[in-house]
């Protein structure tokens, strides 16, 4: 089984917003039957522009979903403009996380919000945008689809651009062509840092900064530390420079977790967030 | 909530009389079989007795049987040990819808030089008959088919499949893992040379099975570094595991008959009631040749991972050939050498039943399937409008 978290289970098993809206303001279909999933969106604006009713079918797994009932809760009562810079990472944060494999889910989410402003702008009802070139031949992925994801979430390597797109997942001959990609934004990104670095010294990070940073470098540098181990870990609270968390699975209770706390993660958010951050273990 | 398992091709309850037997020897008698002390010699005879029950139940002479650790080393030995021990050049001739224990290594084999040769299924999961013949024209082969499928139980005709191998000089292994214990096999009137074989799919546990080598059958050993099982298999016997793969065996010999017509009347139910229930179903595989346990049924425009989480709320357990249960991104392999549309392939649910499946887990799961599939289909953005 998948390491679902509970609130997937609880979106899986209670879906949100369930059907189609009438008479809807913007539809957005991405997927097919072929690829495993695929998500139909429909909204209605009131009068402010605000999106008033939304709603999902959708043919998948239990994260898609999820993601699916988890974006409709998340765009519901946004303007356009809100709902458009919502992206794949905040449906999974929205869940609590994803298992890496079932990122693409969350994309899938992402893909078909932006075709129903799409089409509720331009009145297009391409089902897919395939802008540029396609680079997986099977399941339909272009490349600027998959610079998008490794942009947004950071992604190094090929097999994370598969769990995030499914590109790469089928026959496997377009993975040289992926890890160019790859390569290529990472070269961007780095340089864009580097200038931005020398232009700017660094700025104190806003709260919001700060805890999305910890959650990140939690999601990212730590959790798949203590996986390794049977563990697992939960950002309780973040007060002034104290990040207060939560051991769990073969973490919880075990001998070596204060070391774990310290030698683990304190440095890692030290390295990743700030050097002045406090790792307590939260006592419930 | 009672737990309802319909999942025996993944791997079955072990038997209570094969967890008696085994308990003498974890506990009291763990000498050494090899040892030449009474303490550890004592044990010997055992085993000796456990092959014998072992090659009863597939007909065979005890020397026949080779002791391992599972059925993914009985597959690799059989069919590395066979090209290894080949005095000349082998092609290697398999299917499209075996397990990964035989596809992985005939795979691995094709990278070290040998000709593969992937035969092709039709529609109900049969092998390509002529496509054989010609692949076997091809020169010497070692031959690895499945008596029967994992996924959808479809049964090969091993026998007459032997006869053509025979005919044409080659070396036949057949993964039986699934249809020993279910269906007779019988390796006086079927002249297959090598036979994998695996405890925990006949309610033996976990880690321990069986080759049967015919005599006479040139096998590389895969595990070297000892004379146990006639230097054949190298490693310190797995003695309490190898009791209980005998116990399983006696007891799948002796109700064989009995359980073979239970299973299928009950798995005859299961489709019969699921296809009544639940519109825009279909079955795959050949529904004649087939294992009396097994069925393997789509339910068109809905996922089987979303299948089985909600089965699995109700304490039902089955499996799924979609993709999304796979690890991977693609769906099952043997279904889509099939042919089976990438619509049927994504909603297949396997379900497997073992002698310990009630008429009431029959019914519980004929109850719940209907609201489950209706529930995810008004939530598909695909099917009949």
């Amino acid at each position: 089984m998948w390491d679902y978290t509970e609130r997937v289970m609880d979106h899986f098993r209670n879906p949100r917003n369930v059907g189609a809206v009438e008479n809807p303001d913007g539809v957005g279909e991405v997927g097919s039957l072929a690829c495993g999933d695929a998500l139909r969106l429909t909204f209605k604006l009131d009068a402010d522009g605000r999106i008033t009713e939304v709603k999902f079918q959708t043919f998948g797994c239990a994260s898609a979903i999820a993601s699916s009932s988890a974006l409709t809760e998340m765009i519901k009562g946004m303007t356009l403009e809100e709902a458009a810079a919502v992206t794949n990472q905040d449906i999974a944060r929205y869940l609590g996380g994803l298992p890496e494999q079932k990122m693409h889910c969350s994309v899938m989410g992402r893909e078909a919000l932006e075709a129903a402003i799409e089409n509720y702008r331009s009145g297009s009802t391409t089902k897919k945008i395939l802008a540029g070139k396609v680079v997986c031949n099977c399941f339909g992925v272009t490349e600027e689809e998959i610079e998008r994801v490794v942009r947004e979430n950071g992604l190094t390597t090929v097999d994370q651009v598969t769990n995030y797109t499914k590109a790469g997942g089928g026959c496997g001959k377009c993975k040289d062509d992926i890890a160019a990609i790859v390569d290529r934004v990472r070269v961007e990104l780095l340089e864009a840092e580097r200038k931005a670095g020398a232009q700017a010294a660094p700025r104190r990070l806003t709260v919001i900064e700060k805890i999305r940073l910890i959650e990140q470098t939690i999601d990212r540098e730590i959790r798949p530390l203590l996986k390794n181990d049977g563990g697992d870990i939960e950002l309780i609270d973040v007060d002034g420079n104290r990040v207060k968390v939560g051991l769990r699975g073969m973490c919880a209770g075990c001998q070596v977790a204060r070391f774990t706390l310290k030698d683990v993660v304190e440095v890692k958010l030290r390295e990743f967030v700030s050097s002045d951050l406090v790792v307590e273990e939260a006592k419930e | 909530m009672r737990n309802i398992y319909l999942d025996n091709n993944a791997t079955t309850q072990p038997a209570p009389e094969v967890l008696a037997a085994m308990e003498p020897f974890l506990r009291d008698l763990w000498g050494n079989p090899s040892s030449m002390h009474r303490f550890g010699g004592q044990v010997k005879r055992h085993v000796e007795r456990a092959r014998e029950q072992v090659a009863a139940l597939v007909h065979a002479d005890p020397a026949e049987i080779i002791f391992t650790s599972c059925g993914t080393e009985s597959d690799n030995t059989a069919i590395r040990g066979a090209v290894e021990a080949a005095m000349q050049r082998m092609n290697v001739v398999t299917s499209r819808v075996e397990h990964p224990a035989v596809l992985a290594p005939c795979r691995y084999l094709a990278e070290k030089g040998c000709r593969l040769h992937e035969i092709a299924v039709d529609a109900e999961g049969q092998l390509d008959m002529v496509q054989l013949g010609e692949a076997l024209r091809d020169g010497p082969a070692v031959v690895s088919l499945m008596w029967a499928n994992n996924e959808t139980g479809v049964i090969f005709p091993i026998p007459e499949i032997a006869e053509m191998v025979k005919a044409a000089g080659g070396v036949l292994h057949t993964d039986a893992v699934q249809a020993v214990g279910k269906v007779p096999v019988d390796m006086r009137k079927t002249a297959v040379d090598m036979l994998s074989m695996s405890g925990h799919k006949i309610h033996a546990p976990k880690g321990v099975g069986a080759l049967f080598v015919r005599k006479g059958t040139r096998v590389h050993p895969f595990l070297l570094g000892g004379h146990q099982e006639e230097s054949r298999r190298a490693g310190t016997e797995n003695v309490p595991y190898i009791i209980g793969l005998g116990c399983a065996c006696e007891m799948a010999r002796l109700g064989l008959e009995k359980e073979q017509a239970a299973l299928a009347m009950r798995r005859d139910r299961l489709e019969k009631g699921l296809l009544a229930t639940c519109p825009d179903a279909r079955v795959n595989g050949d529904r004649v040749h087939r294992l009396p346990n097994t069925l393997n049924i789509s339910f068109e425009y809905i996922e089987g991972e979303s299948i089985l989480y909600m089965l699995s709320d109700v304490g039902i357990a089955a499996s799924s050939g979609s993709a999304c249960t796979s690890g991977s991104l693609e769906p099952s392999h043997v279904l889509r050498a099939m042919g089976v549309p990438f619509t049927a392939v994504h909603g297949s649910v396997r379900f497997s039943l073992s002698r310990y499946t009630t008429d009431q887990d029959i019914g519980a799961t004929l109850e719940h399937m209907p609201g489950i599939v209706r529930r995810l289909r008004e939530m598909s953005p695909f099917g009949r409008k």
